[in-house]
Order: structure tokens, then sequence, then C-alpha cells
């Protein structure tokens, strides 16, 4: 057993020597392990990064959310989507007051402006919303105070900042307290909200200013309608519970009868979540079938060259034979020399994949997430490629027949 | 095994080739038989089956039918790895073309047939019996010298090393100065010389006579068979034999000029 382990640990040296002998050959062969192993690893993580961002959103946003959009209207028998919202404040109210799976209900009133304050401008997007609406997005102010339920029944000209908003406008951080003008209305900054970061579209949710719902009709917009609802369940599981009580609702106060399609959409925050973490796992697999593709191509690259350095060392492999290398001597040596290719290849993969999605985060921005099963799937198929694409090789060098191998030129 | 057996007993060996339909019966019941310590020439014209009986002799064909007693050891019937350990263990191959490891250093090519062993040897132990070897063949001091580093004697020096170093019971040389000027052949040859004088059995395939003339037992093959079969006695023992113009210790066997012509007997087959 001794001799036995001496044997396979001298045969092993042999064959490390025949691939240090070779190195750009050896570095050639590798290439193809290299790329794939470090592709499947960057295409994982970013796949990851991608649905632990979208997870991240969900998190913060609560899994009982429910937006309400204006849907279709039927107009004349054509079916289309409108700008024309139907919704109003009052539909707000009334699923507030009449839906019992419904905890918060924050009416939704958008519109784009240019913002000045003193010397700087901002364009941005500012968002009419009640006094719920931080309960519903959890999310605070990280200074100063969110408005208060006077402030939108007074329609006061008050607003919160997101970050970024207060960042371009106030480098200084003296945001709260000030006054900015939005479409020359000035409006006084109670608070900042808490950084946010991308949503799950990769849009800056910090780039917003929120208002009190009335003014922003009133002074903004000089509309009756709002763009959407925001709405929470009392819980996760009262979600569905609180969709059919809204549908109901609002079909009887828009008078549309059953049967019929209803003017409003309604989009939980799980439905969103799921949808797009379809789509990042789609993509995910996509790229890493692609990568896959590429492990296999350099698997059959390293078949190709062991299979060249067969017949190229066709006389060593002779010479092995005369001086009492047994068949399975020279197959082990072929085998662990494709092993050995694959698995320096893996391991300079694995080097590359975890350096990649650094770079792939830092230049493209994308978040990305090195999982350690990735790694470990990657290397280990590279070490089992080279068993499986090394032992034909391996096994015609071992049927070599000495005589003829000898006088192989 | 006795040591007073003979290292090689081969009896009626026959070996036949199929070449599609064509049989071709390269050797037709040789028999043959050498003691422990003998040097003996094989010699033939090519086609003479001489390169199949050395391919038998060398465990790296089977025979057809007959018997090969190789060190008291039936290895007629053995199988590939069987084989392979016979020719690890009891024979020293040294090639025309020597077969080095290209790349490899002198002493890495002589301790190679000390991987594939059975003796267990630890990597100190095994590097310490080929530069023993090394040295025996007079090339201490260039073990780290890779076979490009060295000239076509010197190569072949290094591929005698690397036979000796399993100690086996037969040193068997296949044209070992075919490819060799004609002064280096006769270092090369005096080197086999020198290790018969210390106890080696030597085989020797060549078809250059005045190669075979250094044995002290020439064997023809000739279609199949063992031709003649004499002994030669040298004339002169050669010490040395490394330097020097090579003198004509013994003269051509097939010369026709019997007052040169060194004694001979013939040995009853």
């Amino acid at each position: 057993m001794k001799v036995g382990l001496l044997r396979l640990w001298n045969i092993t040296k042999v064959g490390l020597m025949a691939i240090s002998r070779n190195k750009m050959r050896s570095l050639l062969t590798m290439l193809g392990i290299i790329i794939g192993v470090g592709c499947v690893i960057t295409m994982v993580a970013v796949g990851t990064g991608a649905s632990s961002s979208i997870q991240a959103t969900i998190n913060s946003l609560g899994t009982n959310f429910i937006m309400l959009f204006p849907g279709a209207a039927t107009t004349g028998g054509a079916r289309m989507f409108t700008d024309q919202s139907r919704i109003t404040p009052e539909d707000a109210d009334a699923i507030r007051a009449e839906c019992p799976a419904v905890a918060y209900v924050s009416p939704g009133a958008r519109t784009n402006a240019q913002i000045v304050a003193g010397e700087l401008n901002w364009g941005t997007q500012v968002w009419g919303v009640g006094v719920e609406w931080p309960l519903i997005r959890a999310w605070n102010v990280a200074d100063g105070d969110f408005f208060t339920d006077v402030d939108v029944r007074t329609s006061s000209k008050v607003c919160v900042l997101g970050s970024t908003v207060a960042q371009n406008l106030f480098p200084n951080g003296d945001a709260v307290g000030s006054t900015i003008r939005i479409k020359k209305v000035p409006f006084k900054v109670v608070g900042v909200l808490e950084r946010k970061g991308g949503n799950m579209m990769g849009q800056d949710q910090d780039d917003q200013i929120i208002a009190p719902y009335t003014t922003v009709m009133k002074q903004l917009l000089g509309s009756p309608r709002i763009s959407m609802i925001y709405i929470s369940a009392r819980s996760a599981g009262d979600v569905k519970e609180a969709q059919t009580e809204i549908d109901s609702l609002m079909r009887q106060r828009h008078r549309i009868p059953p049967g019929q399609e209803s003017d409003i959409n309604m989009r939980s925050q799980e439905e969103i979540a799921s949808t797009s973490e379809q789509t990042s796992r789609t993509l995910s697999i996509l790229l890493g079938s692609a990568a896959a593709i590429s492990l296999l191509v350099g698997g059959i690259g390293i078949m190709n060259i062991m299979l060249v350095s067969v017949t190229e060392r066709t006389r060593e492999i002779g010479i092995r034979l005369a001086i009492g290398a047994k068949g399975r001597h020279v197959l082990i040596q072929f085998l662990l020399e494709a092993i050995a290719l694959s698995v320096v290849g893996g391991a300079i993969g694995v080097a590359l994949g975890l350096f990649a999605p650094y770079l792939v985060t830092r230049f493209a921005g994308m978040p990305t997430q090195v999982s350690t099963g990735s790694v470990a799937i990657a290397f280990g198929f590279a070490a089992a490629i080279g068993v499986f694409f090394g032992f034909y090789p391996a096994r015609k060098a071992s049927r070599l027949d000495p005589i003829d191998a000898l006088r192989y030129e | 095994m006795a040591a007073d057996s003979p290292v090689l007993e081969i009896h009626d060996l026959v070996k036949v080739y199929h070449m599609g339909e064509v049989e071709v019966r390269a050797l037709k019941g040789v028999n043959l038989t050498a003691q422990r310590g003998e040097f003996v020439a094989i010699m033939g014209p090519s086609g003479s089956g001489k390169s199949t009986l050395m391919n038998i002799v060398g465990c790296l064909d089977r025979p057809t039918s007959g018997s090969y007693r190789l060190d008291g050891i039936d290895v007629s019937r053995l199988n590939r790895d069987q084989r392979a350990e016979i020719r690890n263990a009891k024979i020293g191959f040294v090639f025309q073309s020597f077969n080095l490891l290209a790349r490899t250093r002198a002493t890495e090519n002589v301790e190679l047939p000390l991987l594939y062993g059975n003796l267990g040897l630890t990597a100190v132990e095994r590097a310490r019996r080929a530069r023993q070897a090394l040295a025996r063949v007079g090339l201490a001091g260039r073990e780290d010298h890779y076979p490009s580093q060295l000239s076509g004697g010197q190569q072949q020096r290094v591929a005698i090393a690397r036979a000796l170093v399993t100690d086996p019971a037969i040193l068997l040389a296949d044209e070992p100065t075919g490819n060799l000027d004609s002064r280096t052949s006769e270092e090369i040859i005096g080197i086999f010389q020198e290790l018969n004088n210390a106890g080696k059995t030597v085989i020797l395939i060549t078809h250059e006579p005045d190669i075979a003339a250094h044995a002290k037992r020439v064997v023809y093959v000739r279609d199949g068979v063992v031709w003649r079969d004499e002994r030669i006695v040298q004339m002169k023992a050669k010490p040395g034999a490394v330097a020097g113009e090579p003198e004509p210790a013994v003269a051509f066997p097939f010369t026709v000029a019997p007052a040169e012509e060194p004694v001979r007997e013939e040995v009853p087959q």
C-alpha cells in the first residue's frame, strides 16, 4: 500500500513535470477552462447580485405593499391605456374607510418639475402623497420631520427631499428650514428622507421630492385626478383579501359591472418582485449556460491537446513501457496531466471569477455577489472535465504497443 | 532460481505474424541458451528474424509457441502487465537511438525505471542509485545535464546507466552503436565489455561484425533460425577501451584470412 502510494505520487510528479516542460502549450490548453470557470462564477455573481438586490427592495418595501394604478379605459369599444386617470383622492379615502384588510392608504400625485434653490437648480419628479406614505413605504426621514396631517388638510407648501435632491441643491447639508421653488412656487423644506438607493429597475429612488398631495394637486397639477394610490395591507397574508375588497369597492365607485374589465390595475409588491426576479433568474440561467458551454468547449480543448500530446509523445510512451511502465501507469500519468491542467486552469479561473465581479460592480455599477456554491461547482466541474476528457487520450496512450511506440518517428 | 541455471533459455521459439491473409513465420524454432556472465552478440541480416527475437527476448512481445525462461522464470505466456514487471526488474534496455526523455535531466532519466519498480525506494535512494549508475559509465559530474547538452556517446552512456540502475539479469542492447561514429562506438562497446567483465550478462544485437567481435560469443540468425553459434576467445583484453585508436583485437568473423582468425569453437546446440 505504501509502495503503491509512493508510486502514485511518483507518477503524479512525472505528469506535473510534463506540464512544466510545455508551459506555453499548457497555458493555452488551460485558457478554455480559465475563461469557462471565470465566466460561470462572474455570471452567477451578477445574477445573485441582481436577485439579492431585488430581495432587499422587497424587504424594504414590505411584502404587504399594493399599488393601484389607473387601468385600461374603454371608450366607444376601443380598449386602451390612457393618461386620463379616473382615480381621485376620494377613492383613497373610501379604500381606507371601507376595506378592513387595508391598513394604510396614501394618494400619489406625480409631476415633473425644475427645482430652484438659491443659485442651484435640479430637475426631478415631485410626488404628492398623504401622511401614511412613510408607513407604507417603510421610509423615514433622516433629517427634520415628515409633513403632518394638518399640512395635508391646509395644503401647506412644505416638502421633504430625497437625499439625491438634497445633495444637489444643498451640498452643505442645510436643506431643512430652507425654501425651494417648485415651478416657481416656494416650498419650505421640512425634512430629508433616508437614502434608499436604486429600485429594482435601477432608478434612483432618492431623486424625488415628497409634498402633501393636496398642495401638489392645487399648486402644481391643477387636476382632481391622481396618478396612483399607495396601499398597505394589514399583513402579508391579507394582500389577496385587500385586493379583492379594493376591486369590488372601485367597481362600485366607478360603476363598472362585474365581468367587465376594471378601470384600475393593482400590483402587489410580491407580484412585481417575483416578475423581476424571474427575469433576472432567466438572465442568470442564460448567461450561466453560455459560460457552461465555454467550460465544455474548454474541456474539448483539453482533450484535443491531450490527443495531440499522446501522438507527439508516442516515443516517450514507448520508452516508459519498455523500461517497465504498465498500461495503468501511463493511463494515470496522462489522466493526471489532464486533471492537473483543468484543476490549475480552474484555480486561475476562480481567481478571475473572484476579481471580475468586482470590476463589473466598479465599472458597470451592477450589484454582484460571488457565491461560494458557484465557485465550488465551477471548480468541481472543471476537475470533472479533466477526468472526462482526459480519459480517452490517456486510455489511447496506455494501449499503445511498446514495439510500435518505440519505432514511432 | 539457482545461480547456476542459465539466465536465458529459449527452446523451439516460433513467432508467426498475420498480415491480412499472409502468414509470416519470422521465427521458425529458435533454440538459444545463455549462461550468467556471458556476452552474446546476435547477428543477422535484416529480415532474418533478429528483431523479432530481440523483441521476444526483451519481453516486448510474446512468442507464438515455444518456451522462454528468463532468469529461471517462464516468461513466454505472461500478460502485458506481467511482462512490464519483468522488463522493469530483469531487463536493461539500450537502444540504437538512445531513447532518453528530452528536457529531462540525466539523473531523472536514469531514475525512471525505479519509479515504475516494486522496490518502493525513497527519492533520496533513487537519486543515489542513479548517481551511482552514472558514475559507473563515466558520467559523474554530468548528472544535471539535459540530453540536448550531451554528445551522442554521452547520451548512450546515460541510456546504459538507465539500463543498469535496476541491476537487471540481462543487458539487452539493440544496435547500441548504430548512431555513433566508430571511435565513440568503441568507447560504448568498451563499457559493455567492462560491465561484462564485472559479471553482467550482455545480449547485443548488431549487424556490424566488428562490433559483434567484441562479444565472447556470436549467434547468427538467418531465416528465422539460429544458423551458427560460435565462441570467440578474445585475443587481448582491452583495459579501459575508452580512449585510443581501436586496435583490431579480433578480426571480422566473416573474413576468410585464416591466419588472422581468432580461435573459435562451435558451441554444441
